[in-house]
């Protein structure tokens, strides 16, 4: 879906969850789509596509950002975290942990989204009130849970990671 | 793939930029936060020849508070303008608007030059830039002009820029001493698209006394509105002073149009209340 098409190539290197990745790619090619389709890291889901929806979220030289509104080739040289950098199976992130227990997540689908934001959104503050934990998440939709759980989770990570530090 | 094709630049430079800019002319489109533009590509609303990306071109990524004014360069982000410290002592009003534009993660990568550029009539930021008398400057091959904010958006998603031209930075004048402001609105939801908004400021004189009531108002018109509302209250002090007349004039003088959101009736209601409300804020903001 990209060279038979004749388009100008452009190399990417950038570095993925600490990894640095190279590939060559049409222009368009949105980062949520590099990540997915070039990369496999397929973690990082895409919703609305247009930046309504949170569910795409990355961080950015750990900065949360929406990946359908960044281009792979403006990534270039930059660092990337998806949801699968954030933590595995064995050794879960705190945001992960604190959804799990809350029940922060139904169907699954907006939760790398919500996580990767809220993981940025701990580092740079670690003691959240709940109307704060309730403004970081607002720009990311949840169809499942009504949200209740997902600022519980918030503060629950919050107490994870005050606890374990 | 989501966007249609289009040659990509990457300058690295402004004055690399330019020269991009003027080769492609009317065919490219300046790509910086891209929080406007990469929707706007995704549906295939535009299709551009050209996308000229300019976030590698790092001299334009800067706040800088000035005594009589916050220059804002072409790359910073909401969130660096919103954060910054000095810039929020010089004109508290930048974060006031801010922290109603969009969500946190939006204001993370967009950046405030490019929200005036894009010239949204609900846009917060072209609210504050016509409230302060500010100006956008354009800056072309050879050739830089500043464009006051009364001429710089000329229409709903339509500013005054001319193919070929960037705008480099903005000019944010800050407001006499012993002025207090706010930033309004109402929107379905948090985040969204204000259905009415408005920034306002009010000066006091040496007495205490209300000398100036202003604000500028975001989805009443095309462009943002600036309506001067000191007749209403001047000469009184901000606990003396009726702001709801203040809010009937106001009322009184927006023309809004209606959409799925909102009635022509419901947007001049809002227009009462809120700037009632918005200038009692300010007042009380104004030591």
């Amino acid at each position: 879906m990209s060279a038979d098409q004749g388009e100008v190539l452009h190399a990417v290197r950038l570095r993925v969850n600490g990894v640095w990745h190279e590939a060559e790619v049409p222009a368009r090619r949105l980062l949520s789509d590099f990540l997915r389709h070039d990369l496999r890291l397929t973690g990082t889901h895409v919703g609305c596509e247009h930046g309504v929806c949170g569910a795409c979220t990355v961080l950015l030289d750990g900065q949360p950002v929406r990946s359908c509104l960044m281009l792979a080739v403006g990534a270039r040289d930059h660092q990337v975290t998806t949801v699968e950098g954030l933590g595995t199976a064995d050794d879960m992130h705190p945001v992960q942990r604190a959804f799990r227990e809350c029940h922060g997540l139904q169907c699954g689908f907006c939760t790398p989204g919500f996580l990767t934001t809220v993981a940025a959104f701990l580092d740079e503050n670690p003691s959240p009130s709940e109307v704060e934990a309730r403004e970081a998440v607002s720009g990311n939709l949840c169809r499942c849970t009504g949200y209740q759980n997902i600022v519980a989770s918030v503060l629950r990570a919050a107490e994870i990671t005050r606890d374990e530090s | 793939m989501k966007p249609s094709p289009f040659d990509y630049n990457a300058p690295e430079s402004l004055e690399e930029a330019l020269s991009v800019l003027a080769r492609v002319g009317g065919d490219g489109k300046v790509l910086a936060g891209g929080q406007s533009l990469l929707p706007i590509l995704n549906m295939r609303l535009a299709a551009p020849a050209h996308i000229v990306d300019i976030n590698r071109v790092a001299e334009l990524a800067y706040v800088r508070v000035e005594p009589d004014a916050v220059h804002v360069g072409a790359l910073a982000r909401h969130a660096d303008v919103e954060r910054d410290e000095a810039a929020h002592g010089a004109l508290p009003l930048l974060r006031q608007a801010l922290q109603l534009v969009a969500h946190p993660v939006i204001r993370n990568r967009g950046t405030t030059v490019g929200s005036l550029a894009h010239a949204d009539p609900s846009g917060e930021m072209t609210a504050v830039l016509a409230l302060t008398g500010g100006s956008v400057t354009a800056a072309r091959q050879g050739a830089t002009r500043e464009i006051a904010a009364a001429d710089f958006f000329a229409g709903p998603l339509e500013s005054s820029l001319e193919p070929g031209e960037l705008a480099v930075s903005a000019r944010f004048p800050r407001f006499p001493g012993r002025t207090g402001t706010a930033f309004v609105e109402v929107a379905r939801r948090h985040g969204d698209y204000a259905v009415c908004g408005l920034a306002a400021a009010v000066t006091l004189d040496a007495s205490g006394a209300v000398e100036s009531a202003r604000a500028a108002y975001i989805s009443m018109a095309p462009t943002p509105l600036v309506l001067d509302l000191t007749e209403a209250v001047t000469g009184r002090t901000p606990a003396a002073a009726d702001w709801s007349a203040a809010g009937e004039v106001a009322g009184g003088q927006v023309e809004p149009e209606a959409d799925i959101h909102a009635s022509v009736d419901y947007r001049r209601h809002l227009a009462r209340v809120l700037t009632a409300r918005a200038l009692a804020e300010a007042a009380g903001r104004a030591a």
